[in-house]
């Protein structure tokens, strides 16, 4: 267990760097210039010499790498614009703010939105799943195959505005997504997240709907259950202590994959509501040329879903103890 | 964006033999190619040929959106609104109910700058099929390329691609689309200058198509890793075939269902992922019509406005639903065997 933690984070410690080198690179060889927008308009070739010094950047780009990886560990200082503590993932100068703090910021709000929509998914995905197993080819099944192709062809930012304009303007029934964080108030964090999460997981639990389905009829007409049917077990407990957990493999594979997705939807939810996490970071970002910010967000975003795919892979060896971890 | 992953299995071989053995017992015997059996069970399914129907529905629209134009009177770039006194109000929301909707305006007007809504949605269906269609095809011919060639040379090859793909599939791709597409515009552009249209049109392309190959390949890898061993293939290399031979004539043939049923999987998602773009603001600019600008003003005036997002909404449910829905016939009429 420990040495299979052990070389999967040292595997996902050189993706990682990998990733880092491709971006910065890519980042730092185009001809846009972050000295030149902080330098204005009216800019001395002699202001922009200065700037573009202060700011390291008139280094080779490999050295410029350098100083960014140097500054994760030990922090960075940038003369005139301020100081960048350490883990320093660089220094924002559309926003003038180290770029780590701002992500730090805004993680509780994505993190809350994700967890949030996973337990969702999960739930409610499993549930009616399940639902549809149990009672397949009936009508509730058909149902529910029905409504996950539906469910499959939504897209957020079509559900998520109607929802809020049925849901929060017209019937008032929930109010208007915001974040409050959970430390201030737990129930006020659940109510004003409610939507956003009904929204995000919507186009998700159709799938696992359907994954868990199929997953459960395979399960049942395997050998395993069949013999534990002839020894007398009954249906509901075939059902619920056995195939269950054959099925449930799968599912936690696909749903490793589809942390990356959750995150891609997540900016598009928070855009929705306009929430202020790390997605909306990124597209504001994005319309700023804020290049130091896009190259922290891109790492971190790599990074929390390496992590998340590591942590999958343990859940593995809980849920079937035929896996091997090593 | 990701893709489902579909679980086919090559059975054509089987399903002719038992073809064969079936309508050997009949009276007359007819030979059938694959595509022909395809044919004739795909048309027995009401299902498909009703989405099929509606999914060319879109295209023709797409092809013929002048000739739409020119018969309904308006194009996408009017500003009627602010050009016809009394169609919107002071705070330019249409002052007629529902969105502005009338027998001049059939889907009503566009809040702000007051363009035809129906103008809107019907070259917006342009530029979301076509980069669609582009992307899809492009990451199929590089998807099949890199997962044929990983899958048969084996070895360092496969190990290189393989973790390419890896590394590609695990990462968001939501975001590095959206970090990407200036960059690969800021490569081309000075800062200075405004993005051309066609620049941004090409640059979303490159970044869906560098994103969105790995699907593809990895299926296809794994699908000739299992090809590979089998005794035709085997039995054409013992008697000398080229690689080529080999790759075009035993391997290829054998998956074109995956190909066409995953091409089928991916086109509503680069639609979405498209509009996508436009919604957060980094895809298509103004002028060009474009749903995914659609949804992002109708974000942002559904309080009193709710029509203008319910347009382009129920627009692209209906082709989304409907292209899934001949995606899964299709998978059906190639593949009978499959349970869904």
């Amino acid at each position: 267990m420990t040495s299979f933690l052990v070389r999967r984070v040292a595997g996902a410690l050189v993706i990682l760097l990998i990733i880092s080198a491709i971006t910065f690179y890519l980042f730092y060889a185009i001809p846009r210039d972050p000295a030149r927008a902080f330098c204005g308009k009216i800019c001395q070739p002699e202001t922009l010499a200065l700037i573009r010094h202060n700011l390291g950047m008139d280094e080779p780009l490999f050295v410029q790498y350098w100083h960014w990886l140097v500054g994760i560990f030990v922090g960075r200082e940038f003369v005139q614009f301020g100081e960048c503590p350490a883990p320093c993932l660089g220094y924002s100068f559309a926003t003038q703010e180290p770029v780590f703090g701002a992500i730090v910021d805004r993680f509780p709000v994505t993190l809350s939105l994700t967890v949030g929509a996973s337990v969702v998914i999960l739930a409610f995905g499993i549930l009616t799943g399940m639902i549809a197993a149990w009672k397949v080819g009936q009508p509730l099944d058909k149902v529910a195959s029905a409504s996950s192709v539906i469910g499959a062809s939504l897209q957020i930012y079509f559900v998520g505005p109607l929802l809020a304009f049925y849901l929060v303007d017209t019937m008032q029934l929930i109010p208007r997504p915001s974040y409050v964080p959970i430390t201030e108030s737990p129930l006020e964090w659940f109510t004003h997240l409610l939507l956003p999460w009904v929204v995000l997981s919507i186009i998700f639990t159709a799938n696992y709907t359907r994954m868990t389905r199929s997953q459960m009829v395979e399960q049942l007409a395997e050998d395993y259950v069949r013999t534990a049917r002839a020894k007398g077990m009954s249906n509901r407990a075939v059902f619920f202590r056995f195939a269950w957990r054959g099925a449930m493999i799968p599912i936690v594979t696909i749903f490793g994959v589809d942390l990356a997705t959750l995150l891609g939807g997540a900016i598009i939810t928070e855009q929705t509501f306009s929430l202020h996490g790390i997605g909306e970071l990124a597209v504001r970002a994005v319309q700023n040329t804020d290049l130091p910010m896009l190259l922290g967000v891109t790492i971190v975003g790599a990074a929390a879903i390496v992590l998340l795919n590591i942590v999958v892979d343990v859940l593995y060896a809980f849920i079937d103890p035929r896996v091997r971890l090593g | 964006m990701t893709f489902p992953s579909s679980t086919t299995t090559d059975d054509t071989a089987a399903d002719s033999v038992e073809t064969t053995a079936s309508s050997g017992s009949g009276p007359a015997i007819v030979g059938r190619s694959p595509g022909q059996l395809m044919w004739r069970r795909f048309r027995r399914d009401k299902t498909g040929v009703v989405s099929a129907i509606i999914v060319l529905a879109f295209f023709l629209i797409a092809l013929l959106a002048p000739v739409i134009s020119a018969l309904y009177g308006k194009d996408p770039y009017t500003t009627y609104g602010q050009n016809q006194p009394g169609l919107l109000n002071e705070y330019g929301y249409p002052i007629a109910p529902n969105g502005g909707m009338s027998g001049e305006f059939w889907f009503g007007l566009e809040p702000g700058l007051g363009r035809d809504v129906f103008m809107q949605l019907v070259y917006g269906i342009r530029t979301s099929l076509s980069i669609a269609v582009i992307v899809t095809v492009i990451t199929t011919v590089i998807g099949v390329v890199m997962g044929i060639t990983s899958g048969y040379l084996g070895g360092k090859t496969d190990y290189v691609i393989g973790r390419v793909i890896d590394t590609l599939l695990a990462f968001p791709s939501q975001l590095f689309l959206i970090v990407f597409l200036p960059v690969v515009e800021a490569a081309i552009v000075l800062p200075e200058e405004e993005t051309p249209v066609w620049l941004r049109y090409v640059s979303i392309c490159v970044v869906l198509t560098v994103l969105g190959w790995a699907t593809i390949a990895r299926l296809l890898r794994a699908q000739v890793l299992s090809l590979r061993t089998r005794e035709f293939v085997e039995a054409a290399r013992v008697t000398g075939a080229s690689p080529g031979r080999v790759i075009f004539k035993e391997l290829l043939p054998n998956l074109w269902t995956p190909i066409i049923i995953q091409a089928t999987l991916a086109l509503p998602l680069y639609v979405g992922a498209e509009a996508g773009l436009g919604f957060l603001g980094v895809g298509m600019t103004e002028p060009t019509p474009d749903w995914g600008r659609m949804f992002q003003v109708g974000a942002n005036v559904y309080h009193s406005d709710v029509t203008y997002l319910i347009f382009p909404g129920v627009s692209m449910l209906i082709f989304v639903v409907a292209f899934n829905l001949l995606g899964d016939s299709i998978r059906d009429a190639f593949d009978p065997k499959t349970k869904r």
